[in-house]
């Protein structure tokens, strides 16, 4: 399962974190600045994939931002790389910068619980994800 | 889709957010904070109600400088308002609000709960949709008692629509990982087919419209991960049409991994790849098609040399459980080149470790020498990160495929040479427990630890072992006046200043026990532990050794020194601790699949001669020996019901009751237990909760298992108990001891419990694991059998065809054969049943029976009290599909027990 999702930019800036188990907020933040250290020292040679702690990190780099879901060992390791790509914020926010997520950030919320939930992906399929966000838009 | 503008419907918003993008340093962010913060109380506090829109705006203000890191102590009650509004943009900020900063304010909880329970009474899909997603946020155990009976009746509702039963669903699960006690599965189940399906709902939706997800040109791959994955909870079906299917189906996805990529996005492969690495895990799981064992290893072969570091990767850590495999093994090591390659040209470091577990898990006899040359030499490159884990797997590799003790010894002193620092205590203390247990190496280990000290500059570590060694056996070389008494002396004392003070503790040791070995250096010893810098040593262990060693030389006749300064006796023979440590290190869960199998019945598992009485008249060399002694963990309690842990004790008597009773054996045991009667390794039990793994060794009498305890929960297990029951029958019969596990087992977290096994006579019956413990508020019960068989101390006998008939014509008392005729369970495959009979244990016996269709086997079962040989012919009727299988043993339970085991396995 998920433990958890990050969002953050190069400085470490986390512009997205959606936790799926208990944490309080020291051990939130301790484990935002590790994943931080973790993947940015890695370049395009590298795998995709950390260990930590007892888990592993599933990450991609998108221009300064960094999509990494933490999850589980025996989990399977490429299709969460494929669930990050996978991730509609591109097509809902038109070329999504890092701007759009600060100023939406509420709006970011709803996106991944559409597509993931209590730690598990709940849908894949980008044509219901976006004709739903669609409708809840028209609601405003 | 339009494009979202910035903060649209909020200018508020996008003005405060703007204005802290603009502070230029910290304090300037906090001033502007505490302005907002200020403002927005004053809003709260006044007198005129707010609107809905501005009390959205303000609580989203709030969150935003939450989220920046700053502490908030107002405005839940604002967020709690917007629950209940009709718009969905009010209520969506008011739970987003509740979801980030919980509270676990009582009060606002009754009002929170309320609201929710509203929204799902709303039969508003929209509305229902932010309560569940609300509920599985938090996931709280006050949320599972307030909702944990409502779920479930929205999930079967008729009129509630598919993307909010997804929602329900995962909603439900969460629930059921935080608080299981008290989610009603058991009312439900049969009710809700969904529910079985737990995480796995979105199937429901998937299957109706297939194209929606077609991910780049891959037919919904998330499903098909998720399905295979669901299949992993399970053993291999009995069914053989089920079973034949399932076979097609990782066939076509083992195919397709060959056919032309449909596009050259990375996407595509990834997505692809994705399901054929879950379909390989599934084939690792099942662990009995040897043809899809051997095609998922070719196939990873591939991609061992593929230009995408992540298919590298992945291929690397597949493979280790491959070589797992007994069908498989063979296969993986053909790979054996490209490992040691990719462990020198692989850039990132994390790929190189694989490589490295990678052969570990591949290592055997036949390609031990060059995997640990290999690994030496990486050794002396290799990260920090990962030296001291290399040093331990050295280490291990080197004791087990020792065919050679001398390779062992040099291999050892290698480690020392190149990664001294990294060379822990139990490496040291294991190649002197090995040394001082085998005298054809003692020569050799002392000649080789004094042409390695005569380096200039040697590791501490090179110095405690060749004290140690030459103290013992400086004798075996002291004829070479290379190697003269006095040389030897002088070449230890010429390090004994540089070294710390346990290091020379253990060197003036050596020095009485030269005294002993050679009354000519007794002089040059003495005046050496006379001298002031040892006898007014400031070190109180120092002083103590000099003082008392001193008068020990000078007081004791030769005899007694004789007496007291023997050799040291042999070490009992216990599991590595090395072994211990490694896994230790790398965590229960990880080293499963590192930790050794049985793959080579002859294999010396310790490399000891017969464990040896400890108390014999000699005194132990004090400080090392003490430790060395003291290796091993504690005695071996008897196998029974561990005493229950001191503190808990009073709450696990209150629940005695139902604790005392065993449970029934777990339906499927039976089958499992079959499982496990060809092989030594696997998954014996599975359910919701807990996975128990084996693997095991046995040799002659003598056996080993581990048992591993998977908690699959999220959840601790408390008061965790398994205990082993022998009949009154079996009891005599066989040998079992085990230490008490950790009564707590932490969620995801996996528990090891060694059993050491004794066959005293032959036996019928299999002992019983049973294994009770609390899970959230319920009792646990489970019993298997543990596939403890006779066959297990089987050791092969390779015999001409004309011996085996002459024995054959030896046992031909009505008592000596069994026969069992049998219809196949399953599919008569030639080459499975050799597998089946060598995993059985017997030798298999080519061209001993004229006819070719045959199998013959000979082995002899070794028990403490006695050797019975055993002769097995097997006949398949390929027309009938029938077997005939003939056992003649010189002892009729023998044969009778062997035939009913063996029959079950065809």
């Amino acid at each position: 399962m998920i433990r958890f999702i990050l969002i953050q930019n190069r400085a470490g800036k986390t512009r997205l974190a959606k936790w799926y188990m208990q944490f309080d907020d020291d051990e939130k933040q301790k484990l935002i600045e590790e994943v931080h250290a973790v993947v940015t020292v890695r370049d395009a040679k590298h795998t995709n994939f950390v260990e930590f702690r007892n888990f592993k990190i599933i990450y991609r780099r998108y221009a300064g931002l960094y999509f990494c879901i933490c999850v589980d060992v025996n989990d399977n390791n490429l299709a969460y790389l494929e669930a990050i790509h996978n991730f509609v914020l591109n097509e809902y926010f038109h070329n999504v910068c890092e701007l759009d997520l600060v100023f939406n950030f509420y709006k970011v919320y709803t996106v991944v619980d559409e597509m993931f939930l209590a730690g598990e992906i709940r849908e894949t399929s980008q044509t219901k994800v976006l004709k739903q966000l669609l409708m809840l838009q028209s609601l405003e | 889709m339009p494009a979202v503008s910035k903060g649209d419907g909020m200018r508020g918003l996008a003005v405060f957010i703007s204005d802290i993008r603009n502070c230029k340093s910290k304090e300037a962010e906090i001033k502007r904070i505490n302005k907002e913060l200020a403002n927005i109380r004053s809003k709260f506090k006044g007198d005129k109600a707010l609107d809905g829109y501005s009390k959205k705006k303000y609580v989203c203000k709030l969150l935003f400088i939450f989220l920046l890191g700053h502490d908030i102590d107002f405005g839940h009650m604002e967020a709690v308002n917007l629950l209940s509004s009709n718009r969905y943009t009010e209520k969506q900020i008011g739970y987003l609000f509740i979801s980030v900063l919980v509270n676990s304010n009582s009060e606002l909880i009754r009002l929170i709960n309320n609201a929710i329970k509203n929204d799902l009474a709303s039969r508003n899909p929209t509305f229902m949709g932010l309560a569940l997603h609300c509920i599985a946020s938090v996931g709280s155990r006050e949320m599972a008692e307030a909702f944990a009976g409502e779920i479930p009746k929205v999930l079967v509702a008729g009129d509630t629509m598919d993307s909010v039963k997804q929602s329900a669903a995962l909603c439900l699960l969460r629930l059921y990982r935080t608080s299981p006690d008290l989610v009603p599965m058991g009312d439900w189940t049969s009710r809700v087919v969904h529910l079985l399906n737990d995480q796995h709902l979105i199937v429901t939706s998937a299957s109706t419209d297939l194209q929606d997800y077609t991910y780049y040109f891959v037919p919904a791959p998330w499903l098909s991960v998720k399905l295979l994955r669901l299949l992993q909870c399970y053993p291999p079906p009995e069914d053989p049409a089920v079973r034949g299917r399932l076979t097609e189906c990782l066939e076509t996805i083992l195919n397709k991994a060959q056919e032309p990529p449909k596009s050259k996005k990375v996407q595509h492969s990834n997505a692809k790849n994705a399901v054929l690495f879950e379909a390989i895990s599934l084939i690792i799981h099942h662990d009995s098609e040897p043809n899809l064992l051997v095609r998922a290893c070719n196939q990873l072969g591939q991609f061992l040399q593929h230009r995408e570091t992540n298919l590298r990767y992945l291929a690397l850590e597949s493979m280790c459980t491959l070589a797992s495999s007994e069908f498989s093994h063979e296969a993986v090591k053909t790979h054996i080149e490209t490992v040691i390659n990719a462990l020198k040209t692989e850039r990132d470091v994390s790929v190189r470790q694989r490589a490295v577990d990678l052969l570990y898990a591949m290592c055997d006899r036949s390609n031990a020498p060059q995997i640990v040359a290999e690994m030496l030499s990486y050794l002396e490159t290799a990260d920090y990160s990962i030296r001291e884990e290399i040093v331990l797997k050295v280490a291990i590799l080197a004791e087990k495929y020792a065919v050679d003790y001398t390779w062992y010894v040099d291999t050892i002193l290698n480690l020392i040479r190149i990664a001294g620092d990294y060379v822990s205590e139990e490496v040291w203390y294991r190649v002197i427990q090995i040394v001082i247990n085998r005298d054809d190496v003692q020569g050799y280990a002392a000649k080789t630890v004094f042409e390695a000290l005569q380096a200039p500059a040697c590791h501490e570590n090179l110095v405690k072992v060749g004290g140690y060694i030459l103290g013992e056996f400086g004798n075996l070389i002291a004829g070479d006046p290379r190697s003269s008494p006095l040389i030897q002396f002088h070449l230890l004392h010429s390090k004994f200043h540089l070294c710390s003070v346990p290091t020379r503790a253990l060197l003036l040791s050596t020095y009485i026990k030269f005294v002993n070995l050679f009354p000519e250096v007794k002089p040059t010893i003495q005046d050496v532990l006379r001298s002031d810098s040892q006898l007014r040593n400031a070190d109180v262990e120092l002083q103590q050794r000099a003082v008392e060693y001193l008068r020990l030389s000078t007081v004791a006749s030769t005899d007694i020194l004789a007496t007291v300064l023997e050799e040291m006796p042999p070490f009992p023979e216990r599991e590595s601790s090395i072994l211990a440590k490694l896994k230790k290190k790398k965590g229960p869960s990880t080293v499963t699949d590192l930790e050794d199998t049985k793959r080579d019945r002859s294999v010396d598992v310790n490399g000891g001669p017969e464990p040896a009485p400890a108390s014999t008249s000699a005194v132990s060399t004090p400080s090392p020996s003490a430790d060395l002694l003291g290796l091993g963990a504690a005695p071996p309690a008897p196998a029974g019901p561990p005493p229950s842990s001191g503190g808990s004790g009073l709450l696990v008597d209150v629940f005695s009751d139902s604790a005392s009773v065993v449970a029934p054996l777990a339906p499927g045991s039976e089958d499992n237990f079959a499982r496990f009667v060809c092989k030594n390794n696997g998954v014996l039990f599975e359910n919701q909760l807990l996975q128990i793994g084996l693997k095991s060794e046995f040799r002659q009498n003598l056996g080993r298992m581990f048992i591993f305890y998977g908690n699959k929960t999220s959840t601790q297990f408390l008061n965790f108990t398994p205990t082993l029951i022998c009949s009154d029958d079996l009891q005599p019969n066989l040998n079992l001891q085990t230490k008490p596990v950790d009564p707590t087992v932490e969620g995801g977290a996996q528990v090891q419990q060694v059993v050491n096994i004794e066959c005293v006579s032959d036996f019928t019956e299999a002992p019983v694991l049973n294994i009770q413990f609390r899970y959230g508020g319920t009792f646990q019960n489970v019993s298997v059998q543990l596939p403890i068989t006779l066959n297990k101390f089987f050791q092969p006998t390779e015999m001409a065809s004309q011996d085996f008939f002459q024995r054959w014509k030896q046992l031909s008392n009505p008592q000596q054969e069994v026969q069992n005729i049998f219809k196949a369970k399953h599919p008569m495959d030639t080459e499975v049943t050799k597998a089946k009979i060598i995993g059985f244990g017997s030798a298999l016996l080519e061209e001993v029976d004229p006819n070719p269709a045959n199998f013959v086997g000979a082995g002899i079962i070794h028990t403490k009290t006695t050797q019975i040989g055993c002769l097995l012919r097997l006949e398949p009727n390929l027309q009938a599909q029938m077997y005939r299988l003939t056992l003649r043993t010189s002892k009729e339970a023998v044969s009778q027990r062997l035939c009913e085991l063996l029959s079950a396995q065809f």
